[in-house]
This record gives C-alpha cells, structure tokens and sequence, in this order.
C-alpha cells in the first residue's frame, strides 16, 4: 500500500473512528513523522510490549470495522469474526494463533494461484517477518523500517497468472 | 484368505482430506446475518455448478432437506453432524462417486472433502486440491501474506488442510495399549477423535486420527508425514498388539471372534452400540484370517448400513427405536448367514 502524500510504501496504518464513521490513513515514515504520527517501528520496546500484553478494560482495542467483532471476545470464544480482524488487531492475536498452531508463525504453502512464483514470493515475505521480528528485538528501528517497505513493496506485486496445466 | 483391496486396509478403514476456505469478503459464519449467509452460497453455488471443477456434483439444500436425508449424508460421513443439525441457508455438494462432498455455510463459508478406502489420503487431497484450484478464481478466497488461508477457528488458518485416518485399533484396545497411542498423538499434535468425527465417542473400536496444526508446513509437508510416519506408526503398533493377542492366548483370541459371529448371525434384536462392536469382532477376525468366509469389504459396509438412517432408507419408513435394532439384526444375519 503506498503512502496517502506521496508515491513511497506506506509503513503506518491507523483508523480513526469518530462518531460512528470511520477513516484510514496510509503514510510513509517521512509523512508519519512530519504529521506527528507515531512509527510502530520507531517506538521504544516497552511501549511495543503494552500493545501487545492482556488487554486492559480501560484501553481496549477498536472493534474490528467490518465485522464489529471485539479483541475481548475473539479471545473469549477464540473465533475471528471476519478475514479483516487478522489485520485490525495485528500483533494483539499473533500469540493466539501461534498457541493454536504449536508454535508455527507463518504460512507455508500453497497460495491463490499456486505458482512456483508465489511460492517464492510468500517464502521471502516469511524471511523478511522474520527478519522484522528480530530487528524490533534488537531495537534496530531504522532496519525495521526498511524490512516493512521491502515487505509492503512485496504485498504489492501482482500475483502472477496461473501456471498452464 | 482375503486379499487387500486398499492398502493398509486391515487396520485404516478409510483416509480423508478436508480444506477449510472463506470467501474474501464476507464475516465468518458465527457472525454472519442469514441474509449474508444466502450471499454466500449464492457466490459460490455458481462456482459449483459449472464444469470449471469437472467434478459432477449433485447438490442438496440442507435448509429444507428432509431429516432422513440429512441423517444419511452425515452417516455417510460425506456431511458432519453440526452440518446435518443446525439451521439456516447451507447445503452441500455431493459428487456422483459419493466419495467427494463440499459443505457451505458449516464452520468456514466452503468445506472441501474427499474420502477414499484404506490409507490414500493422497488421492484425496489431490481430488480437492484440484477442486480448490478450479473454484479459487471464480470465487475468491480469503488469503492473508503472513497466515495463508483465512478461517473463523486459528486451528484451522494456514493450509486449511486436515488429513484424517479412520483406524481400526481392537488389540490395542484389548491390551489397553491406547493411552500411549493418545499421549503419543497429542505429543504429535494429532487429535484423536471418535467414529463420528468431532465429540464423539470411539464405536466399534474406530478411532479418527488427523494433523491439528495448518500452519508452517506445507500440503505436501503434512501429507508426506501423516502418511509415512504418523499412520505407520499407529498401524504397525496395532498389528504388533494383534500379533502379541495371537501369541498369548490364540484360544481366547478365535472363541471370542467365533461367539461375537454367532450372535450377529442370530439375534433377532441389535442395538447399534453392540453392533459395532460385535463386528468390530468380525472385523478383527477376518483380518487375522480366523473368518475366511466373510469378505472384510462386506463388514466394512456393514458398519454403514446399520446406521438408523440407512435403515430408515432401506425400509422406507420412519422406524420406532425397538424396529430399528429388528431391521439391524435382520440385516446382519442376512448378510453374515449368506457366508
């Protein structure tokens, strides 16, 4: 996804709610930071933690916008409510899925077209989170930051047409 | 002596491969509206129905199917019970073989399901595999970069593939041999399930044995391990518990086998639960090549046709609890006493 200013990868996304409409900002880390907009990837490891830790009653999470589903109740009935709350509660249920799937972090396989070349391209996408999962631990932001624009660049290219039988 | 038919026929009576999808843009069943729901088979019932699969189906619209009818899929296997018993739009697809089924509106928006006797579940993940791969561009399933394919249950993200292994397991049973199959299984992240599927119950010493992790491994990952680790392994413990059964007391082994096959062939009255496990006897026997008389393909059968909703269909009419285990034991003797 490119940025809402300007031609480069976005690498923040918010939603905005307010009296019941929604609205969605892209930006690349340049515009973040001239709009005051906090980087995910730039904020110190602690805070990154919070995000990611027990849900407190008092700072719970925007329902999902497409589905209304919760983070409070996914949890409780360990149901996603629709193929947009994976995104909208981001890092919040990656422990979830993990626990429910021994551990396993990413997909491996097949994906819509099933090409060698998309399963190239999804076997790249899983080194680079890897790569972003280990550079936010090592609080190397800047890095962090090139990995998510290498990534949102890669979620960006076509699928390739499917291989003749 | 009777001959395999399938292989590893005489411990895996059947082999399945089911893939979990949803459509791209719609919520997950649990919360979706009835009207959301109807969209959703509206926007693959189309996909179905044309020749892109080249699969010939035969459609139901569970909504409105009579009760029998949905009790005989489920016996069949080819529909699960939550399937058989909830409300609101559903159906399922049924191909002419009846060895292939695709569920709408179960736990994901499609169930793709294929079953094939003995250990194959091979064959079957390629009938869906080709399935999917027809459909997927005329419907448009939900796919995430990072989890793959998208479902309600995180149990069921990834892959969406489960292979399941129906097994026949009397003499690790008879030598109390299953715990450690159990804990083993749970080690593997298996899970191990009754004859019925999901919250059943073992019946007829029939046991469902499938992969719970979808996710980091790839179909053929899976598929190569459950089929040249995982099942071996399980069956090669029950002949060696068939065997050790044998060595011990071949008396008790062939006395036990010989009463349960002369009972089947003259009660008048057989509850289901007796049943399945007095042919799970017969089972046993034929495999040890005790009973040579009875082809294991017709105690395979059995297990099928004494279900309350074949013999519904077979008679025609709606059977009292007392009919139905007349009709089963007449059935049984007919097809055991013709031997």
């Amino acid at each position: 996804m490119k940025c809402d200013r300007c031609n480069k990868p976005a690498v923040v996304h918010q939603v905005i709610i307010k009296n019941g409409s929604h609205r969605e900002i892209h930006l690349c880390a340049d515009h973040a930071a001239e709009a005051g907009v906090p980087n995910p990837g730039q904020q110190p490891i602690n805070q990154l933690m919070t995000k990611v830790g027990p849900a407190s009653p008092r700072a719970a999470m925007p329902a999902c916008r497409c589905c209304g589903a919760t983070l409070t109740r996914i949890r409780k009935d360990a149901l996603f409510g629709c193929p947009s709350c994976y995104d909208t509660f981001g890092k919040a249920i990656n422990i979830m899925i993990e626990r429910a799937q021994g551990g396993a972090t990413h997909h491996v396989g097949r994906g819509p077209g099933g090409s060698e070349r998309d399963e190239a391209r999804r076997l790249e996408s899983r080194r680079l989170v890897e790569e972003l999962d280990q550079a936010v631990r090592a609080e190397q932001y800047e890095r962090a930051a090139e990995i998510k624009a290498k990534l949102a660049s890669l979620a960006e290219q076509p699928p390739s047409p499917k291989a003749e039988s | 002596m009777t001959l395999p038919q399938a292989p590893e026929e005489d411990v895996v009576l059947s082999s399945r491969a089911r893939l979990a999808r949803n459509v791209g843009d719609m919520p997950f069943i649990h919360t979706a509206s009835e009207d959301q729901r109807r969209a959703i088979m509206a926007s693959v019932l189309p996909a179905l129905a044309g020749d892109a699969a080249a699969e010939s189906t035969q459609w139901t619209d569970l909504e409105t199917a009579p009760t029998l009818h949905r009790r005989l899929l489920f016996e069949q296997h080819l529909i699960s019970r939550q399937h058989a018993d909830a409300r609101g739009p559903r159906g399922v697809s049924v191909s002419d073989d009846m060895a292939m089924s695709v569920m709408l509106n179960e736990e994901d928006h499609v169930r793709m399901h294929a079953i094939a006797p003995g250990l194959q579940p091979g064959v079957c993940f390629e009938r869906i595999r080709d399935f999917d791969i027809a459909l997927e561009p005329l419907v448009g399933w939900a796919f995430h970069e990072r989890w793959g394919y998208l479902s309600a249950c995180p149990t069921n993200t990834g892959t969406g593939i489960r292979f399941s292994a129906m097994l026949h397991l009397p003499a690790l049973r008879l030598t109390r041999e299953l715990e450690k199959v159990r804990q083993a299984a749970k080690d593997l992240h298996l899970a191990v399930r009754g004859y019925y599927g999901e919250g059943s119950e073992s019946s007829g010493n029939f046991y469902q044995v499938s992969n719970q992790i979808t996710l980091g491994c790839s179909e053929e990952e899976l598929l190569d391990r459950f089929v040249n680790t995982i099942v071996p392994g399980i069956v090669n413990y029950e002949r060696s518990a068939r065997q050790v059964l044998l060595k011990r007391d071949r008396v008790a082994v062939v006395d036990r086998i010989e009463r349960d096959l002369a009972i089947l062939r003259s009660a008048r009255l057989l509850k289901v639960d007796e049943a399945m496990r007095r042919l799970s006897s017969i089972r046993l026997g034929c495999c040890l090549d005790i009973i040579k008389t009875i082809p294991l393909q017709e105690v395979n059968e059995l297990f099928h046709d004494i279900q309350s909703g074949h013999l519904q269909n077979a008679a025609d009419a709606t059977l009292s609890p007392i009919q139905s285990q007349e009709a089963r034991a007449a059935l049984v003797r007919k097809r055991l006493d013709a031997r």
